[in-house]
């Protein structure tokens, strides 16, 4: 875990007490609540588990793993699924 | 008589391997493939819209029980980018069976094959079971097999180029030779070109543009389906020689006189 002093306070909320951290996912800038784990990202972000593969700083997560996966501030996350091509 | 196309050590009943891009929507997509016959479908991977993330997947209209899933790796233009892609396909659950696609130049998107090669040595090694994207070329198609390539599939032309074979004698070689299935990928244009590949021998035939761009893609499948059923059965029928002069198809006994 990265100490509390990278996080930034959350800007959305308003309350001090509530720490937010900075992740990328898909190559965009993501403040999200510390302590979410993958489960809860994808729900916030209304992403059906079943139909994507998550890879955390390059790593593949496995999806039962998604719940015990805690996202720390500066995590980058790929969310891939299949398109049509040939 | 039964008549499958054999890719590790799977039957498959049609011979005609479809893409999923390019149609209008997922729902003549899905009437497309349907029309064609198609047992294995292609598909890429990319990166989730997270803005818009209720649109529809493709997998709600291509049921994985029904289909072959083929993930490519399109779009990748080096061995780590394409054995990356293929990592993050088999970890959606759909099999370990990949189209494997290192493209050198976005104009012609003619395969790099020092990298195709090498991707598809750390591939063979993982476990996956490989199809490669090749161009016309014999000793690629050897040394692919080699490595422990499940199929080679060499182009015809290039992708979306709709020009048919351009270079049926490379076709040829590499069918001679081949212990894998040769299954003529890209560059079919219309189902005279498609029947063409199969009456040559060759044991399958991958394509997308040619039926997704067609005018009429519903009515496009049918005839590449039809194009592929004729052309495997006029090679399994064996062709007559081509002969310079006429031989006469009426008896020229009791002609009267």
């Amino acid at each position: 875990m990265k100490p509390y002093s990278l996080a930034t306070l959350c800007g959305c909320c308003g309350y001090g007490f509530f720490i937010s951290m900075k992740i990328a996912v898909n190559g965009e800038a993501k403040e999200i609540a510390n302590g979410l784990n993958l489960d809860g990202l994808l729900e916030q972000l209304q992403i059906r588990p079943a139909r994507v593969v998550v890879e955390l700083n390059r790593n593949i997560v496995s999806r039962d793993a998604y719940s015990t996966t805690m996202l720390v501030e500066g995590d980058k996350l790929e969310i891939v699924h299949f398109v049509g091509g040939g | 008589m039964e008549d499958f196309l054999q890719i590790a050590g799977a039957n498959y009943r049609s011979r005609l391997i479809v893409g999923t891009g390019k149609y209008k929507d997922f729902e003549e997509t899905k009437r497309a493939i349907e029309v064609s016959g198609a047992e294995i479908v292609t598909v890429a991977v990319r990166r989730v819209n997270i803005t818009d993330p209720n649109k529809e997947n493709l997998l709600d209209y291509l049921d994985p029980k029904k289909y072959t899933i083929l993930p490519n790796t399109a779009g990748c233009y080096n061995a780590e980018d394409a054995v990356r892609t293929c990592r993050l396909a088999r970890e959606a659950g759909v099999g370990k069976m990949v189209k494997l696609e290192v493209i050198g130049d976005d104009k012609t998107l003619f395969p790099d094959i020092p990298a195709t090669l090498d991707a598809a040595k750390i591939l063979v090694k993982e476990g996956f079971v490989v199809l490669p994207y090749i161009t016309d070329d014999p000793i690629t198609a050897k040394k692919l097999e080699d490595i422990g390539c499940a199929a080679v599939m060499p182009l015809a032309a290039p992708i979306g180029s709709g020009l048919g074979i351009r270079n049926p004698y490379n076709i040829r070689i590499i069918l001679e030779h081949a212990k894998v299935p040769v299954i003529v990928d890209a560059g079919v244009g219309t189902a005279s070109d498609a029947a063409i590949a199969m009456e040559m021998g060759c044991h399958g035939v991958l394509m997308n543009t040619a039926i997704a761009s067609a005018k009429d893609p519903i009515l496009m499948a049918e005839a590449m389906r039809q194009g592929i059923e004729a052309g495997r059965k006029a090679y399994l029928a064996g062709r007559i020689p081509k002969k310079l002069y006429a031989t006469a198809s009426s008896p020229l006994d009791g002609v009267l006189n």
